[in-house]
């Protein structure tokens, strides 16, 4: 029987997001000869996000254009995708492991009375059966899990399943926007102080620079920062840091706080504890920077420097800036 | 102001994890709260010395649950509840089923709990509950302020701080930098012995097991592969760096 697949495609600030792609990628995984994609964009001034899903391969896309939508309300979203869901009446809900996916999947898995795999890291198939991975422990072990029931509801974690890929003749057969339910919001949004505006986020970002108890201060981040402008990645931290003042909670990265899976990951000042190697260990490349030579971050590291972060993090930048140009 | 804490016991942060045929080892193993529900636990008892009422705390797990309850007494709360039933399975569908059950007859006007467990960190249960429960939430709070019957909230969303308000009753789910959360005193400890603490099974809840049946299940459990230690690069740190750069093209590829 085919099945109706439904992704969120979600978008920023009216831009399709990278993870809208992999949860397209990740529908595409999922889906047997006959099933239909179908992809929902919803926010406010959304055009862009619309053009950029279309050639990547979903059989429908459904749209929504709202004021209410331009920041995420729980009450406002809910309420959209309910409606959507409501007319699709889909077999799979997909979203991104993101703030967004992590908030708006379970109120969708409850209203479906579904059950949900969250925080998925691969999908493979093992005799017709679709089999979900995903981390236990911050990724200190690994689960594969199924289905017992439909509807279900997915959660996909940023970088670790592969995009849907451009296709010249994949057009959607249909695009069609529904209305705004228009709800009475409960929520209000009084202020939201943007203070991630134009940077990457970690958890999506291919190349991360963390800082630990070694960086010393709010300042010590600075040549990190630079890095990681350079090098189009986001700045991340250990929980010592963040305990210490240096930055801000949101940044960091371990079992109490974010995983990681970027494609490089550089420690700089960091000792290496379980707690954080937990939220790491997964980067494809790790390179870790600190004056002790004895520092557990050297047993996990592909590459190690033994010295000053505050010399050898301004080198790399010139480095790289190099082999760059 | 009658609030309750979704409360779970989890490893230590610190814990290695052991699988043995196809279980996680738990012996020996240090357990505690939850460290985001901890911050759920703090808020709760700062706002009832604060506003008055009372704070339950409640958790679904195994028997050794009681330990992280007795803890989450000592530091103030008034009274615990842990539903404990083998039956329950290991997932998130059928446990938020049964504490909706619980939860519904209770009528709260604040529901605080974790921004997502360390253990199995899958974040749906607070959620599913407030959805279940037809009232507002937020998740991942850093800030909560009660005005009468209006919360406040600040929000950390990938980075960005949101500010929100909306009407009790509420859930929130705690964020690291809610507050510092209390260590038990001594007489916190002796108070917690002599605290409401009870018990329930699936029977008392009036759920049947046929009622609690698992959406998803487990078929695998594994740990992930072993890093091994690379490669240090020694010489000056303009050497080590020049080297390091080159690899990253020639031997990793990923530049």
């Amino acid at each position: 029987m085919s099945r109706t697949i439904f992704i969120y495609a979600e978008s920023r600030e009216g831009k399709l997001r990278q993870v809208a792609k992999e949860t397209l990628g990740a529908a595409q995984l999922i889906a047997k000869e006959g099933d239909t994609i179908c992809a929902f964009v919803a926010g406010s001034q959304i055009t862009e996000a619309i053009s950029a899903i279309l050639p990547y391969g979903a059989d429908h896309v459904v749209t929504m254009e709202h004021a209410d939508l331009v920041h995420y309300n729980p009450d406002a979203y809910f309420a959209a995708i309910k409606a959507a869901l409501d007319q699709m009446k889909p077999d799979i809900v997909l979203f991104g492991h993101t703030a967004i996916g992590r908030d708006l999947a379970p109120q969708v898995a409850a209203y479906l009375q579904a059950g949900q795999i969250s925080d998925v890291t691969a999908i493979d198939h093992e005799e017709g059966e679709t089999i979900f991975t995903r981390p236990l422990y911050a990724g200190k072990a690994f689960e594969k899990r199924v289905f017992e029931s439909t509807p279900a509801v997915v959660t996909i974690r940023p970088n670790n399943i592969k995009p849907a890929e451009l296709s010249e003749n994949a057009a959607p057969s249909s695009v069609v926007d529904i209305a705004y339910p228009a709800p009475s919001l409960r929520t209000v949004i009084k202020d939201v102080v943007s203070k991630a505006t134009g940077k990457v986020d970690l958890t999506e970002a291919k190349v991360v620079i963390s800082g630990g108890r070694g960086v010393k201060s709010e300042d010590g981040f600075k040549p990190l920062e630079e890095l990681a402008d350079l090098l189009g990645g986001a700045v991340g931290a250990s929980r010592g840091a963040c305990d210490a003042g240096y930055c801000d909670y949101s940044l960091q990265i371990g079992q109490t706080g974010k995983v990681v899976t970027p494609e490089i990951y550089i420690a700089c000042g960091i000792s290496g504890a379980i707690q954080h190697l937990a939220g790491m260990s997964q980067s494809k490349v790790i390179i870790a920077i600190n004056k002790d030579p004895e520092a557990p971050i050297f047993k996990v590291a592909d590459y190690g420097i033994v010295g000053d972060l505050f010399e050898v993090v301004p080198l790399l930048t010139e480095e790289f800036r190099k082999v760059l140009v | 102001m009658k609030m309750v804490v979704l409360m779970k016991q989890t490893f230590d942060t610190e814990e290695k994890i052991v699988v043995k045929q196809g279980n996680i080892v738990e012996d020996g193993v240090k357990f505690v709260i939850n460290p985001y529900d901890e911050y759920a636990v703090e808020e709760a008892v700062k706002l009832r010395d604060e506003f008055g009422g009372s704070v339950t705390l409640v958790s679904l797990g195994p028997s050794r649950a009681a330990e992280a309850l007795r803890t989450a007494l000592a530091m103030g709360a008034d009274e615990a509840v842990l539903i404990s039933d083998d039956r329950i399975p290991d997932d998130e569908y059928a446990v938020s089923k049964v504490l909706y059950t619980y939860l519904s007859k209770e009528n709260p006007d604040l529901i605080l709990g974790g921004n997502f467990s360390v253990d199995r960190g899958s974040g749906q249960v607070a959620i599913r509950l407030a959805n279940m429960l037809s009232i507002p939430h937020t998740a991942s709070i850093t800030k909560l302020t009660i005005n009468g019957t209006t919360a406040e909230v600040h929000r950390d969303a990938e980075g960005d701080l949101e500010i929100l308000t909306l009407p009790l009753p509420a859930l929130f789910t705690a964020q690291q930098g809610l507050n510092e959360p209390r260590y038990p005193s001594l007489p916190g400890i002796m108070k917690a012995k002599k605290k409401p603490f009870k018990t329930y099974t699936l029977e008392d809840l009036d759920l049947t097991e046929d009622e609690v049946k698992p959406a998803t299940k487990q078929t695998e459990l594994t740990l992930p592969p072993e890093r091994s230690a690379g490669q240090i690069l020694i010489g000056e740190p303009a050497e080590a760096v020049s080297e390091l750069v080159s690899l990253l093209r020639t031997k990793s590829k990923v530049i």
